[in-house]
């Protein structure tokens, strides 16, 4: 069996979810404090992954990458960015489509803490930064286990959005996903079938934990 | 002095309430703002901290303005110098109590002062603690600390003592007095306690529906509402216990023993763990059940 499809599926999946962690931070911070007008429609954008066709996302992206639009050849020409069919537009079509699993647990974590503890740290003359850092994030950090894992988790079973934008070639952008159908389609059905049951257990166990984890289960005393 | 002309519309889903009032808060004074729930106490200290922006008004604490709807001015609440004590505390939970005060501080090498403050509300054995292990009265007495660590102009206090039991209640009262009278901050608590409005307080306010409806000193203002020939207080009777014609009933009110010399008559339907009332009518005391 060739390893390479999922050794980066889980090279996806970590330069994904970190990535995404920095960029689901302010957002979701903004998004769980802001009486602004615009919210809606941001919330909207952001949970669009959660209803919309993974392949609508992947052919906007493939649209908005070619080198033969605008945009995509701007990236081409002018900073040497080749986005469609490699491992960074892979990256960007995922952090696009698992920021629900990110910024929603991480947002729900924010908004149910007492305001009171962000309306003390801002009366201390202590800034947002600090605030959030110092003060909410440590307080809820069962919902950035829950968005970690699940971000972690989603992108590894990407499929649709992975073959639009990445294609399948070996090495650079066939994930696990993408190799268990291309062995089915050849009838290989041993070798689809361990990657289909390495991405079960290995997905099954990462959830496991975060239940166990927030459920309390992992505690040395439990209560 | 703290100035403050304000006027604020809130709507929640059944209920609008109109704030509009004036207040002025000498310095080094402690005053209260008394008055029924929804009457708008908290959202008027949410208004002098910057938490709230009012619709209109002007907020001025000596030559400082911290609000001014007509420049369309608001200072941000982080430089306004107010110490905040919210209802629940609002204590950091992730930190201990040492943290929590080490947070407050401008700068951590300036600790000295801190030290000061552990000493004056001693809190020196409770500064490895977290929050959760505390009681209400210890959680609200580091919250105080954390509140006076800057040295605030103005000290802002939302019924910390409501949800306390009454012995952690007169501690903490004792604890305000204490820091009150050595800081000299300029104060102001809002409670629905009489008792504690007259122990702490030199000046109230009463609010209702948004609005000052009188003011003056607390031994005034709450002299008119207490009725002078008919009094009640409830209780549990512990013990009942013969003294020649009469009977002893030894009864607890509020964490309070008090022994009441009582009629055959009055004891002959109450028995030990009996809740009743204790009460002073047209100048005679009286035993009765509590209504069912």
């Amino acid at each position: 069996m060739n390893w390479d499809p999922i050794i980066l599926t889980f090279q996806l999946a970590s330069v994904t979810t970190f990535l995404l962690f920095f960029i689901a931070l302010p957002l979701s911070y903004w998004l769980a404090h802001t009486q602004n007008k615009c919210k809606p429609f941001i919330e909207t954008l952001v949970s669009m992954p959660l209803v919309l066709p993974p392949t609508v996302l992947g052919f906007y992206f493939l649209i908005a990458f070619s080198p033969s639009n605008a945009f995509g050849n701007w990236l081409n020409e002018y900073l040497g960015i080749k986005l469609v069919f490699s491992f960074s537009g892979l990256v960007i079509a995922s952090i696009l489509y698992s920021l629900p699993f990110m910024v929603h647990p991480i947002q729900s974590g924010l908004a149910n803490l007492p305001s009171s503890l962000r309306e003390a740290s801002l009366l201390l003359v202590k800034s947002k930064t600090t605030t959030l850092m110092k003060v909410l994030l440590p307080n809820c950090k069962a919902s950035l286990l829950t968005g970690i894992v699940l971000s972690f988790a989603h992108t590894i079973g990407e499929f649709g959005v992975v073959l639009m934008i990445g294609g399948n070639i070996p090495g650079q952008t066939k994930v696990a996903s993408i190799a268990i159908y291309d062995e089915v389609e050849a009838l290989n059905y041993s070798s689809a079938n361990w990657y289909a049951l390495i991405l079960f257990v290995s997905t099954f166990l990462i959830l496991l934990f975060v239940y166990l984890q927030n459920g309390g289960f992992l505690k040395k005393h439990r209560e | 002095m703290i100035e403050a002309n304000l006027s604020k519309i809130l709507e929640t889903n059944n209920h609008r309430l109109e704030i509009d009032l004036t207040l002025q808060i000498p310095t080094g004074s402690f005053y209260s703002l008394y008055g029924p729930s929804g009457a708008g106490k908290t959202s008027t200290l949410r208004l002098l901290a910057g938490l709230l922006q009012p619709d209109h008004g002007l907020i001025r604490f000596h030559d400082d303005v911290w609000f001014d709807s007509n420049k369309k001015y608001s200072k941000n609440s982080a430089h306004r110098n107010i110490g905040y004590v919210f209802q629940e505390g609002g204590l950091f939970p992730n930190m201990t109590v040492f943290e929590n005060l080490e947070f407050a501080l401008t700068n951590k090498k300036d600790n000295k002062q801190l030290h000061e403050l552990i000493g004056l509300m001693r809190l020196e054995t409770l500064c490895d603690r977290k929050p959760n292990t505390l009681s209400g009265g210890q959680k609200q007495r580091v919250a105080l600390a954390r509140a006076l660590v800057q040295k605030p102009k103005l000290l802002l206090l939302d019924e910390p003592l409501a949800a306390l039991d009454n012995a952690s209640r007169m501690e903490l009262q004792d604890c305000l007095i204490q820091t009150h009278n050595t800081l000299k901050t300029t104060t102001l608590l809002v409670s629905h306690n009489k008792e504690e409005i007259l122990k702490l307080s030199d000046h109230v306010l009463v609010m209702d529906d948004g609005k000052i409806r009188r003011q003056g000193s607390p031994e005034i203002i709450f002299k008119e509402n207490t009725p002078q020939k008919n009094m009640e207080l409830q209780g549990k009777i512990l013990k009942i216990e013969p003294k020649g014609t009469l009977f002893l009933v030894t009864v607890n009110i509020q964490g309070n023993t008090l022994e009441i010399c009582a009629q055959k008559h009055e004891i002959d339907t109450l028995k030990v763990g009996d809740e009743i009332l204790i009460g002073i009518q047209d100048f005679n005391p009286f035993l009765r059940s509590t209504p069912k």
